[in-house]
């Protein structure tokens, strides 16, 4: 167990390193910084002058180095389009990412997973195929269409909704829902599957025929074993939030870290890209490792070698 | 040897056709992906106007007004049924193109990783682990970000994602067939590795090859869409799916058709590949329910 942890620990930080070297490449690889700082007038005195002052005349390596140490201090540099140091930008943004991909996350855990539940135990009933179908669409249907869709008919037809921007609580219900839809769609299956499995179980059988209420044998006996495959399942969750969150952060004007890491793409903004890439791959990374160790910890039967 | 391989082949056949006996075939799956693939193949033909064709006395018409545009026109009077079949195309290009290379990358090297084993195979599935390790639209923003928007960007993206899921699992199957004595008796006849591991270990993996394809197409044309519509695939106004909805965004509130077709053929499509997939895999491999 605690080789394992240490394996996975070293793992991630493997991983992480290799994004600091494909970040830092990638930099380096789409044309020369300081000439991308200066503009085109310039004299090349001032070039070779802040060449010199961003460490650029050094060989590759050291260059690395130097930017390792100031990625490790939180320093990815200022950013040219906000005019203000890419970390500050990063943190001002940080807030409204977390809360909508927390709302989110919790929203796909609390309707799917009792979805798929009840999906299971009344197996074959209305509830079944009505959470079979919320399930299939909400992983076929791609996110950027179905916000589009839910702004005209919420916002705009009904006018029930705002659809722009974060404030009330309102704010939240149009883009949390889009965002959760497709994790709620994988709770309501994996749910289902887990629990027809166990309820399927010799010692469900013999729950039931030992003449325990049928409430006791889904809550007591059923439940528990169903829930270790979900736990797995947050992380990849987790996955989708991300692969999600920047259209939906684009569509619903989100102040979020998403938004902030398309927009320094498109405008080549590159202490932004390195902020927003790093912290999102380490955010992602990390919480994989965590629930790794998670299962493996409620997870005795399993072991990874 | 040289009878073996096409008795192979006629018996997976065999198998197949008895396995779509035995379970009922997913008919209606199987007309949304032909009629797609038909619209991918002939768009040219099929496609009543030029997809790209801006004409602007004709812009605006809601679906069903004006029979020559059966399914309207967008503000630039481009005609929707037409960029719809050609989008049909663009989605089949990319993401057939994506799947071949990623599908090719990852068996070869689950293949080689799982037959050699030691630090080949180590290095190999660390490798794999690094790429299963950052989310996809991470690893597209990062490729756009050197390479610049364009196909070879969203394909190349889609590969890096998709190989080492492939590696994976074929290299879990080398590891069980590898054991076999089929491999050894191949091994003490003198026959050499390269031979061994595609004529005698390759056929045995088909089977997970065909299910772990059939259930990533949908999320590559996921993926393709998304990245499209964020404005990072093709250039603008080409006709793909994701700057069809993209287009239609600002206006979504009087041309409601804009957004809503293109969005509604990646929605069935996608629906169609998965119902598919899934009956690929119930048939062809139950273990792999869990992915």
């Amino acid at each position: 167990m605690q080789g394992y942890i240490i394996v996975r620990l070293f793992q991630a930080i493997f991983t992480l390193w290799i994004l600091s070297v494909i970040v830092f490449a990638s930099v380096h690889l789409t044309g020369d910084p300081a000439a991308y700082l200066l503009g085109p007038e310039t004299t090349n005195e001032t070039y070779e002058q802040l060449k010199i002052n961003l460490g650029l005349d050094k060989p590759l390596p050291v260059q690395y180095w130097n930017f390792l140490k100031d990625v490790l201090r939180g320093d990815f540099g200022t950013s040219v389009f906000h005019g203000s140091s890419a970390r500050d930008v990063l943190l001002s943004r940080l807030p409204a990412t977390l809360q909508l991909a927390g709302a989110a996350f919790a929203l796909s855990m609390l309707v799917g997973i009792p979805l798929g539940i009840l999906s299971a135990v009344k197996r074959d009933s209305i509830f079944d195929s009505a959470g079979k179908l919320f399930a299939v669409i909400g992983i076929a249907a791609p996110s950027f269409w179905v916000a589009i869709m839910l702004i005209m008919l919420f916002g705009a037809i009904l006018g029930w909704l705002p659809t722009h921007g974060r404030g009330s609580m309102g704010h939240f219900i149009l883009p949390t829902f889009v965002l959760a839809w497709g994790g709620m769609a994988g709770y309501v299956r994996l749910a289902r599957s887990s629990m027809l499995e166990v309820l399927d179980s010799e010692y469900v059988k013999f729950a039931r025929i030992k003449g325990l209420p049928e409430r006791m044998v889904i809550w007591k006996h059923t439940l528990r074993n169903a829930a270790i495959p979900l736990l797995t399942f947050a992380g990849l969750t987790l996955a989708g939030l991300m692969n999600g969150s920047i259209a939906v952060e684009v569509i619903f004007a989100w102040p979020g870290v998403g938004r902030l890491m398309l927009q320094g793409i498109t405008t080549r903004d590159f202490p932004i890209v390195q902020a927003t890439v790093l912290a999102a791959g380490a955010f992602y990374i990390f919480t994989a490792l965590l629930v790794d160790i998670l299962y493996a910890y409620t997870n005795p039967r399993i072991r990874y070698d | 040897m040289t009878t073996a391989t096409p008795a192979l082949g006629a018996s997976r056949l065999r198998q197949l056709r008895k396995l779509a006996k035995e379970h009922r075939l997913p008919w209606l799956s199987i007309v949304i992906m032909g009629i797609m693939l038909i619209c991918a193949v002939f768009a040219p033909l099929l496609a009543p106007h030029d997809p790209t064709e801006v004409s602007l006395l004709d812009s605006r018409l809601p679906p069903g007004e004006d029979w020559s545009y059966p399914m309207g026109t967008d503000t630039l009077g481009r005609d929707m049924l037409s960029r719809l079949i050609f989008g049909a195309q663009t989605a089949a290009k990319i993401s057939l193109l994506a799947l071949a290379v990623g599908t090719l990358v990852g068996t070869l090297v689950g293949l080689v990783s799982g037959y050699k084993g030691g630090i080949i195979d180590a290095i190999l599935m660390r490798a794999a682990d690094v790429a299963l390790g950052f989310p996809t639209i991470l690893v597209a923003l990062i490729v756009v970000v050197i390479l610049g928007a364009g196909i070879e960007s969203i394909v190349l993206a889609m590969v890096v994602t998709i190989w080492a899921r492939f590696a994976r699992m074929i290299r879990g199957d080398v590891l069980a067939v590898k054991e076999q004595d089929f491999v050894t008796l191949a091994k003490i006849a003198g026959v050499s590795t390269p031979v061994i591991i595609l004529r005698h270990i390759f056929p045995n993996t088909v089977n997970t090859l065909m299910v772990v394809a059939s259930i990533l197409v949908g999320q590559v044309i996921l993926l393709e869409a998304s990245l499209s519509f964020l404005g990072l695939g093709l250039e603008p106004g080409a006709a793909a799916w994701g700057i069809m909805v993209a287009e239609g965004r600002s206006v979504i509130l009087k041309l409601w058709w804009l957004s809503l077709l293109p969005g509604l053929a990646i929605t069935i499509l996608v629906l169609a590949l998965n119902f598919f997939g899934d009956w690929l895999r119930d048939t062809l491999d139950p273990k792999l329910r869990r992915i």
